[in-house]
């Protein structure tokens, strides 16, 4: 795909390139998922499936290992759909746009890699490979404080990801230099008690960072509100998974004792920022910062629910990120959408949008509802088993803790509806709103996409919910030994 | 005399040669043609000295004084390589009047401090080494001082060869107490008899001092700056890359032969010296405005990296520094490349406020640019971040505590590094300027050192083959 956008000339071959790239990703992604579940139901109860691995640094153990199991499946899916929306999202982005969707791809390739990885080595360049294309997606083609807000996502999350190389060289050394395989560490696990001790809050925080843990969560406001409307949707509802998502793969399952022994810690952690991401959007003004302090309380939801390690919370917090990557996503090509055509994201200018582009109000509405998980989309999925999950947990600490998140559910929906009150049904303030139009067949499609996802995850969570929960067992049976 | 003994120090021989033939031509030809005839010549006989490297076998010859590894081999292939990509993306500089009429002296001058190279790192006496390290200085300050209109030129060289000559001073004072403590100046002896003493510990850090001078380690980091901004920038270039790379390579090695009894002595002092070093080079390049001073601040605390490699002291330390030079050789040259050719054509200036706005006239070089810093930033999927790891994983494998605490503090310092790395990318993309740089032509000869440079970077982590090669070649 890089190359047949290094090939296009205009910007009508960069857009026909785009759209076919990710509609074969989605294909292929579609095909993973029902192939894995008809393996799945064909008996092949293996870990990981479609498993390949070639030597890459042979006298360093490193190889190109792939293979997906059930959460990586779940989370393929879910990128795709945002990059095939993000596509049609930024359909009309301008100048560069060639440049703009070569980073993009970039981007999406470190996302596809980090997923189906299983060797360290492999995930980790991964993973960098999906984090700096931001610095220029946001420093040039965002907007508002834009150069301030790339600089700090980039230098917050090289941070992170200095703590992670720490943690892999550690964990590969203290288990005997030997191999590099993420599964083959995890079963025959020799790091000794006291060094994931060490280990443990480094990687923990490492990926914390992008999976906005409290305290180190302050990239993410700003930098979601700066950047270009695809790339949001990127990094809100697939780059902000790859937090939570190496903090289970890497974090707990090949540092399980020290999870069992710190996970306290940060629980306490996590459950701030559900509650204070909850709180900190109901006083936003900006639309895309309450949405960003909005992902903050669930990203920390999703932290939260796998530090809670019963089998129930931790497909839950999976199922969190699925459904919370398609609501975010909504959410953020709807604002792009708004912004494109009144110029302001501020909610005191805005008002009366019901009249003047019904279309992506409707959308927006539906938006809100599904995230404050109203039974029928996603989101009540999701939350419904990370509480009951959670509350599985028989002692006081765990209950508490979880009691005190749920709160967090009573102010979300303080904070949609507030905002979906003012900005749609009030008075216009603006006569020059009234001439504005409502969305173009690009964005509807788009939009129609997304809430088909939303809703459909939430009418039919069973097949993902049974994937996931198969990929949760192994990993939990080794964190819990 | 067993004059056959020269046929194992084929490299030596190979540049000598070439010295000499590039003398004779630079003596005969005359008139128009000179230019083109002398630098075609010059590349050939440099394409034909790398392969030539590549048929050198390990020897020792003359009593031991000369000791070939087969890792010091493949490190004098990466030199000549650099060096090669030095004289490539010099020429649109050698066309300049002042400069033109001493094209010859330029090419022997190169050639003579890539010689003294190669004796230091292939050396297995301490005169030898020392003899080497001083044929690899002097030459190097003529090299600084090329720009001879330039008042800066002559400062930067003046600095250069006074604190070389100091440095060579202590470090010959320091190779006299270890001569004083074990009576042998042989590396194998000394390697056999040397024990810890208050005498042989000093001599370890006389001796380290000047090493660290030529890798510009902090505290010995002072000229750097200077010098590599009154530099013409090819020169800056090599001294950057290529006389680092020989200098670190040439100091694992001896730390790891020679002073072998003694490790636990300099691994301390390996662990504050780097430490120091990637620290304070990095805050002072964050303040930087003119690209070559930062260029040297840079290049202070990459040294830095690579000398984590040493602490590893291991067959994987050593791939994984050969590995890192070579790396960073293509990287390092690249951004070179391009400040000389931007040089060239925008009157002279470094300043880093004149690369505004560089994305919107010149999108190729800019873009390359991108892929450099990235690539020094120890981005993937640039080869820079594959060493950057491996030399990572090298330190660690030392195990102890304080190795695991240096690799932490030099991680943390990979944040500011990438923050002004990315300051020049924020320059050429989104700072707009009224007068950017107007858009130009690049000639062939700088495409080509780009494009080497460029594969490099993009092939050099990926594949997996040039790890392995150096990773047989040290031994792992």
């Amino acid at each position: 795909m890089l190359l047949g956008l290094w090939a296009a000339r205009d910007i009508k071959q960069v857009r026909t390139v785009m759209v076919i790239g990710s509609s074969c990703l989605l294909a292929m992604s579609i095909w993973l998922t029902l192939h894995f579940i008809g393996e799945r139901a064909a008996g092949n109860t293996e870990e990981m499936i479609l498993q390949s691995s070639t030597v890459w640094f042979a006298p360093l153990h490193i190889n190109y290992a792939v293979g997906v199991d059930g959460i990586s499946v779940v989370m393929l899916l879910l990128s795709s759909i945002i990059v095939f929306t993000g596509t049609f999202a930024s359909w009309k982005l301008q100048p560069l746009t060639k440049e703009f969707f070569m980073w993009f791809t970039l981007l999406s390739t470190g996302v596809y890699g980090f997923f189906i990885s299983i060797d360290l080595f492999t995930m980790f360049m991964f993973y960098e490979v999906a984090l700096i294309p931001m610095y220029l997606l946001i420093g040039y083609w965002g907007s508002g404080r834009k150069e301030y807000a790339a600089m700090k996502l980039t230098l917050m999350l090289m941070g992170g990801s200095a703590l992670i190389i720490l943690g892999l060289v550690g964990i590969y050394f203290f288990n005997g230099a030997s191999t590099m395989n993420i599964l083959e560490i995890a079963h025959n696990n020799h790091i000794p008690d006291a060094v994931q001790n060490v280990l443990f809050p480094f990687v923990f925080i490492g990926f914390g960072v992008l999976g906005a843990l409290f305290p180190f969560h302050t990239w993410s406001p700003i930098g979601h509100g700066c950047a270009p409307t695809s790339v949001s949707m990127l990094h809100a509802g697939v780059l902000m998974k790859l937090g939570g998502y190496g903090c289970f793969r890497i974090a707990m399952f090949l540092l399980p004792h020290a999870a069992q022994d710190l996970a306290w810690i940060f629980l306490i952690l996590t459950t701030i920022s559900v509650v204070y991401g909850a709180f900190s959007a109901c006083v936003q003004t900006d639309l895309k910062f309450i949405n960003a302090y909005s992902s903050v309380s669930h990203c920390g939801l999703v932290l939260f629910a796998l530090l809670m390690m019963t089998k129930v919370s931790c497909t839950g917090a999976i199922l969190q990120m699925l459904s919370h990557g398609l609501m975010t996503a909504l959410f953020f090509a709807l604002i792009g959408m708004i912004y494109g055509r009144t110029h302001t994201r501020d909610i005191r200018k805005l008002g009366g949008l019901m009249k003047i582009m019904p279309f992506l109000s409707v959308g927006y509405v539906i938006a809100g509802l599904a995230n404050l998980g109203l039974p029928g989309f996603s989101g009540f999925i999701a939350e419904m088993t990370i509480f009951t999950g959670s509350f599985e947990n028989p002692d006081t600490f765990h209950r508490c803790c979880t009691i005190i998140a749920i709160t967090s559910i009573v102010v979300t929906a303080v904070y949609i509806l507030r905002t979906v009150g003012f900005i749609l049904f009030e008075k216009v303030k603006d006569e020059h709103y009234l001439t504005l139009t409502d969305a173009t067949w690009d964005e509807r499609f788009a939009v129609c996409c997304l809430i088909f996802c939303v809703a459909g995850l939430g009418s039919f969570p069973l097949w993902a919910s049974n994937a996931i929960t198969d990929a949760v067992t192994p990993i939990l049976q080794v964190v819990n030994l | 005399m067993d004059y056959s003994q020269f046929f194992n120090m084929i490299p030596e021989a190979g540049l000598i040669a070439v010295l000499v033939i590039v003398f004779l031509a630079d003596l005969i030809l005359k008139g128009e043609k000179k230019h083109s005839v002398l630098s075609l010549l010059t590349g050939a006989l440099f394409i034909c000295q790398t392969a030539l490297c590549f048929y050198a076998e390990p020897a020792s010859v003359f009593g031991g004084c000369y000791e070939s590894t087969q890792a010091a081999n493949v490190m004098k292939i990466i030199l000549t390589a650099g060096a090669f990509i030095v004289l490539v993306m010099s020429q649109s500089w050698l066309e300049r009047a002042d400069v033109k009429n001493k094209e010859g002296e330029y090419y022997e001058l190169i050639i003579s401090t890539l010689l003294g190279m190669y004796v230091m790192i292939s050396s297995g006496h301490f005169l030898m080494f020392f003899l080497g390290l001083e044929m690899a200085s002097v030459p190097m300050a003529c090299l600084v001082a090329f720009d001879k209109f330039k008042k800066n030129s002559a400062e930067g060289a003046a600095k250069f060869i006074l604190t070389a000559t100091f440095s060579s001073g202590v470090m010959l004072y320091g190779i006299s107490f270890i001569y004083g403590a074990v009576g042998t100046l042989y590396f194998g002896d000394v390697a056999a008899q040397i024990s810890a003493s208050p005498l042989t510990i000093l001599g370890l850090v006389f001796f380290f001092s000047g090493l660290g001078f030529k890798i510009s380690l902090v505290p010995f980091h002072f000229w750097t700056a200077d010098t590599y901004q009154g530099a013409p920038t090819a020169v800056t270039g090599y001294l950057s890359v290529v006389s680092k790379g020989a200098a670190a390579f040439a100091l694992m090695t001896i730390l790891m032969k020679v002073f072998a009894p003694m490790v636990e002595y300099w691994e301390y002092l390996m662990y504050i010296v780097i430490l120091l070093t990637i620290t304070i080079a990095n805050l002072f390049a964050l303040r930087q405005k003119e690209l070559k001073r930062f260029m040297a601040f840079s290049s202070i605390s990459q040294a830095g990296y690579i000398m984590l490699a040493v602490i590893g002291n291991s067959a994987m330390g050593l791939t994984a520094l050969m590995y890192y030079v070579l790396i960073y050789v293509a990287a390092n040259m690249a951004v070179f490349t391009i400040i000389n050719v931007v040089e060239t054509r925008g009157n002279g200036n470094t300043k880093m406020n004149c690369y505004d706005g560089f994305y919107g006239t010149n999108p190729k070089l800019s873009f390359l640019m991108t892929l450099a810093l990235f690539s020094l930033a120890g981005i993937p999927p640039f080869a820079g971040m594959f060493c950057k790891f491996f030399v990572f994983m090298a330190a660690a494998e030392q195990g102890s505590t304080l190795a695991y605490l240096v690799v932490f503090i030099a991680l943390l310092n990979t944040v500011p590094s990438l923050y002004y790395y990315l300051k020049i990318v924020k320059c050429m993309y989104i700072n707009q300027t009224e007068t950017p740089l107007p858009t130009f032509k690049s000639d062939n000869n700088t495409r080509f050192a780009l494009a080497l440079c460029t594969i490099g970077i993009l092939l050099f982590g990926v594949c997996s083959c040039v790890y392995d090669w150096l990773a047989q070649a040290a031994g792992m």
